[in-house]
């Protein structure tokens, strides 16, 4: 039995021998908010924040994430709300399939958490580990620089 | 599947002592990927993560659990250097330099400058510790001298590390590659240069015959720094594979040799 504090809350999940959290938070815990797009750590439709740090959920092992504090993309909007990433994201049409979104919103908030007005650069470097098939990186860049621009 | 998580390394040691073939997890990303291809299935896990002797570092002592994140932004410029060229920065806040030497991969960039500045693997077991030099531990491609019941507690460098530092790889992109050829010089002012290369042979490749030369060059002329790249071209022993072809990492460990002698020059 491992115990999971995801997005505030608690919860118990048997995972299957060595499962990925990935898995257990779509296939178990009802949270598919975070996507699976390779399963190997190198498109970051995965991520979330693992005790204050930004990883590839595939490649955690839920077992190991027991009593750990976990972020996904459903915990970032406050209710009834969208957070400000996704504010910007909409504001800049920067969605295509979408697939790759829960990613990017995740590795963005995380970044904005943690330097409120990254520059070009600082984005640049920290949505290095997300792809976006669509090849939509232009428009995401502009709705994140722009956020960036309005902080105080 | 059993999973110990213990927070020391005396808990770690007993688990090991325990069940000798459990397998050691630490940021999972060699591990899980095995686990997703269905190529590995472990049965039985130690995992590391909150060993706190494991994230210590204390002057050239690095522990096994330290992750390329903090490397990155630590003091040994050659190591930061390839910590920064190490997957994402979702790879790099899970992933170890002990993760990296447990998986000895051919491309595993923290090993060139290991085998550059000759440091030394330590490693634990409950019947006590061991110290093995790089080349030591490092066996093959993807092979090491750890032996069941045991890990790698973290990296001894030596006390002094040459003044100058440079490492540098070859990739498709820029971001998120796997190498393709990597390199790692050193170099002291008296004009003593080590260079270690990566994905170019089985394990890392010091250039010794390079080194010899180059090292007799106090200031070394337009000329002696072609024949250095020249001469690692010639040393390192590459193989064509999926990511690149023989003559291709050939050449690139000679221009990277030139640029990395530029730099410390
Ligand atoms: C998308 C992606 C990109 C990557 N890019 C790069 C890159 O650019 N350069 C690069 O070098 N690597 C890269 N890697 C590979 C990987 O991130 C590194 O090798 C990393 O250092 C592995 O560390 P880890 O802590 O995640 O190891 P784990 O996956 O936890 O373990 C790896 C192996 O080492 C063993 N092990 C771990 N810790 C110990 C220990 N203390 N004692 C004994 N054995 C131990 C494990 O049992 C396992 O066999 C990449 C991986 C992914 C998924
Ligand atoms: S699904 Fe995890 S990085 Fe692609
Ligand atoms: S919008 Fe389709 S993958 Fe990014």
């Amino acid at each position: 039995m491992t115990r999971l504090i995801v997005n505030g809350a608690e919860y118990t999940a048997e995972p299957s021998g060595a499962e990925s959290l990935l898995t257990t938070l779509r296939d178990r815990l009802g949270l598919p908010g975070s996507k699976n797009a390779c399963e190997q750590g190198e498109c970051g439709s995965c991520s979330v924040v693992l005790d204050g740090d930004l990883v590839c959920s595939c490649l955690v092992m839920t077992a190991d994430a027991d009593g750990s504090e976990i972020t996904t993309v459903e915990g970032l909007a406050p209710a009834g709300g969208l957070h400000p990433v996704q504010e910007a994201l909409l504001a800049e049409h920067a969605v295509q399939c979408g697939y790759c979104t829960p990613g990017f919103v995740v590795a963005a908030a995380h970044l904005f958490d943690t330097n409120p007005s990254p520059s070009p650069d600082d984005l640049k470097e920290a949505l290095s580990g997300n792809i976006c098939r669509c090849t939509g990186y232009g428009a995401i860049l502009r709705a994140l620089t722009a956020l960036a621009g309005e902080a105080p | 599947m059993d999973i110990t998580r213990p927070t020391d390394l005396a808990g770690v040691l007993d688990a090991l002592d325990h069940d000798p073939s459990a397998t050691l997890l630490a940021g999972g990303t060699d591990l899980m990927v095995e686990v997703t291809y269905g190529w590995r299935r472990p049965e039985s896990v130690v995992a590391l993560r909150r060993v706190a002797e494991l994230a210590t570092w204390e002057g050239a002592f690095i522990g096994a659990g330290v992750t390329w994140a903090r490397i990155e932004h630590g003091p040994v410029r050659g190591l930061a250097q390839a910590a920064r060229t190490v997957g994402s920065p979702q790879i790099r806040n899970a992933g170890t330099i002990g993760g990296n030497l447990g998986t000895a991969s051919p491309a595993g960039d923290g090993l060139p400058f290991l085998a550059a500045v000759d440091a030394s693997v330590v490693l634990a077991s409950k019947g006590g510790r061991r110290t093995l030099r790089w080349d030591q531990f490092i066996t093959g491609p993807k092979q090491n001298a750890l032996q069941p019941g045991e890990l790698i507690v973290g990296v001894q460098l030596p006390e002094h590390l040459p003044h100058r530092q440079e490492f540098a790889k070859v990739g498709a992109r820029n971001a998120m590659v796997i190498s393709i050829a990597s390199a790692c010089l050193v170099r002291d002012p008296g004009g003593a240069t080590r260079i270690a290369l990566g994905s170019v042979g089985p394990i890392p490749i010091r250039a010794r015959r390079a080194e010899e030369m180059i090292s007799a060059e106090r200031h070394p002329s337009a000329a002696a720094i072609e024949e250095f790249g020249r001469l690692v071209a010639g040393e390192v022993s590459p193989i064509t594979d999926h990511r690149s072809t023989e003559s291709y990492r050939r050449h690139a460990a000679g221009v990277l040799a030139r640029r990395l002698l530029e730099r410390c020059l």
